[in-house]
């Protein structure tokens, strides 16, 4: 049994070949294990002492974030509400401001849970990880990350270190929003987040649309290309009854599969509605589910 | 670098528990609240609900709230860790603590710790905070008894006293 905490990123990932699994703020790792879900792991890696983790970086191609930058961190740095608000939005939505305190955006992203907040707008938002080990570093999209409820495409040695974003187009917005039933210590009923690229009349040119807890893994909506030309609140439309159908949700405990194909689809039209704005340069507070009034009346 | 490892799985550490370092011997799975609670002696911080959701544990991290309850003991060391015990200064209420005796804001009391360590750090943040962002402040606090309008009065109140 050992516990290691590293300060810097060669430290984490020679502990990581040696078979230790990382830990950040644990808001994943050590309830889930006091809830019997997974034993912790009996060699730990402490990586949230690592400076190099902890950097917002805006660079020429676009943002880069560290994997233990937290979502408290997130939810009010002024380059992601002007630049990247559809992860504002969503790191806002976290949780408690303990567990936003806490947790941060690579074990949001490594934990792979459907129903992460972070997912669904990093994924419209076209963004990397960057994995390293002892074997050297690759990047790889997140669409190709996640694999399964809890399951990704990283080696057990590889760790997280960097998120990267690519710069938005220019009259681009995004958004998220999920259903909730209160506003604090919630876990998205379902969610969507969209990015909408518009031309200088308002029309559509673009828009990528992602959900949330209606499938094994953040998805996707295919067939957007047609929506080049439409106006916003029609493409917003058909973007629902895509969600909808596409979304293969499960029934649980706080909904049944019905209800989450149906409200998904009106979740991922308000998205594109919000994102739509916002490209438009309105805007609209962060995050959005306050901003329309989404769970409990404040 | 800080490298332990054991056969037995237990580790000895040093917590800085409200300014005072406090030697403990705890095995790696150990949650902060436990050994606050049973090696340190403290027991201002509560435990609730054991599953991170109502903050009855709340202590402050480097200022910051943490749920001790989910919180790794082992992870804690270096980190200075605030609890309700080392809130007054001598003999003198917190303004939290005064504020919420003054505006009724206490009945049962189990949550009030916890509710003081989140309202803390809300106020080094933000030393004028509106309503709506006490109560966001405070989402991650239950209370069973009051139904909060007391408890955010109080944090408004405090709020106006100077240096709260």
């Amino acid at each position: 049994m050992s516990f290691v905490i590293a300060t810097t990123i060669a430290e984490a990932v020679a502990a990581m070949a040696s078979g230790a699994r990382p830990i950040a703020g644990g808001t994943d790792l050590v309830v889930g294990a006091r809830h019997g879900k997974a034993a912790l792991p009996q060699h730990l890696v402490a990586i949230d002492r690592i400076e190099a983790l902890l950097v917002v970086h805006d660079t020429a191609d676009g943002v880069t974030i560290g994997s233990g930058v937290s979502h408290s961190v997130l939810e009010s740095h002024p380059l992601l509400a002007s630049a990247y608000s559809g992860l504002a939005d969503a790191s806002a939505l976290v949780g408690s401001p303990s567990t936003r305190n806490l947790g941060t955006i690579g074990g949001n992203i490594m934990n792979a849970s459907p129903a992460m907040d972070t997912g669904a707008p990093l994924l419209v938002l076209g963004a990397q990880v960057e994995l390293q080990s002892m074997r050297g570093s690759r990047r790889v999209p997140l669409s190709e990350l996640w694999t399964g409820p809890g399951r990704t495409s990283a080696a057990p040695d590889e760790l997280c270190v960097m998120v990267h974003i690519p710069t938005p187009l220019v009259r681009s917005g995004s958004a998220y929003l999920r259903l909730e039933y209160r506003r604090a210590m919630e876990i998205a009923v379902v969610g969507a987040a969209a990015c909408v690229v518009l031309d200088e009349d308002g029309f559509v040119v673009s828009a990528s649309v992602a959900l949330t807890a209606v499938a094994p893994t953040i998805i996707m909506v295919d067939g957007l290309h047609s929506l080049a030309g439409a106006n916003v609140p029609e493409a917003a439309v058909r973007v629902g009854v895509l969600a909808a159908g596409q979304a293969t949700p499960i029934s649980d405990v706080r909904a049944s599969a019905q209800y989450r194909r149906h409200t998904v689809g009106v979740m991922a039209r308000r998205a594109v509605e919000a994102a739509a704005r916002r490209a438009a340069g309105d805007i609209v507070a962060i995050p959005l589910n306050r901003a329309i009034g989404i769970g409990a009346a404040s | 670098m800080t490298d332990s490892t054991t056969a037995s799985g237990t580790f000895d550490v040093t917590l800085d528990v409200n300014g005072i370092a406090y030697p403990v011997h705890i095995e790696q799975d150990r949650n902060l609240l436990s050994v606050i609670r049973g090696e340190v002696g403290l027991t201002g911080t509560k435990e609730g609900c054991d599953d991170c959701e109502c903050g009855a544990c709340m202590v402050l991290l480097d200022g910051r709230p943490v749920n001790s309850c989910s919180y790794l003991a082992v992870q804690a060391q270096g980190r200075a860790i605030t609890t309700i015990e080392g809130v007054m200064t001598g003999d003198d209420l917190h303004p939290l603590q005064q504020a919420l005796l003054d505006e009724g804001g206490v009945q049962c009391g189990f949550c009030t710790p916890g509710m003081i360590m989140s309202a803390m750090a809300l106020l080094a943040d933000n030393p004028s905070p509106s309503e709506e962002q006490v109560r966001i402040g405070l989402s991650g606090n239950l209370c069973r008894c009051t139904g909060y309008t007391r408890i955010v009065a109080a944090v408004q109140r405090a709020a106006a006293v100077p240096h709260a």
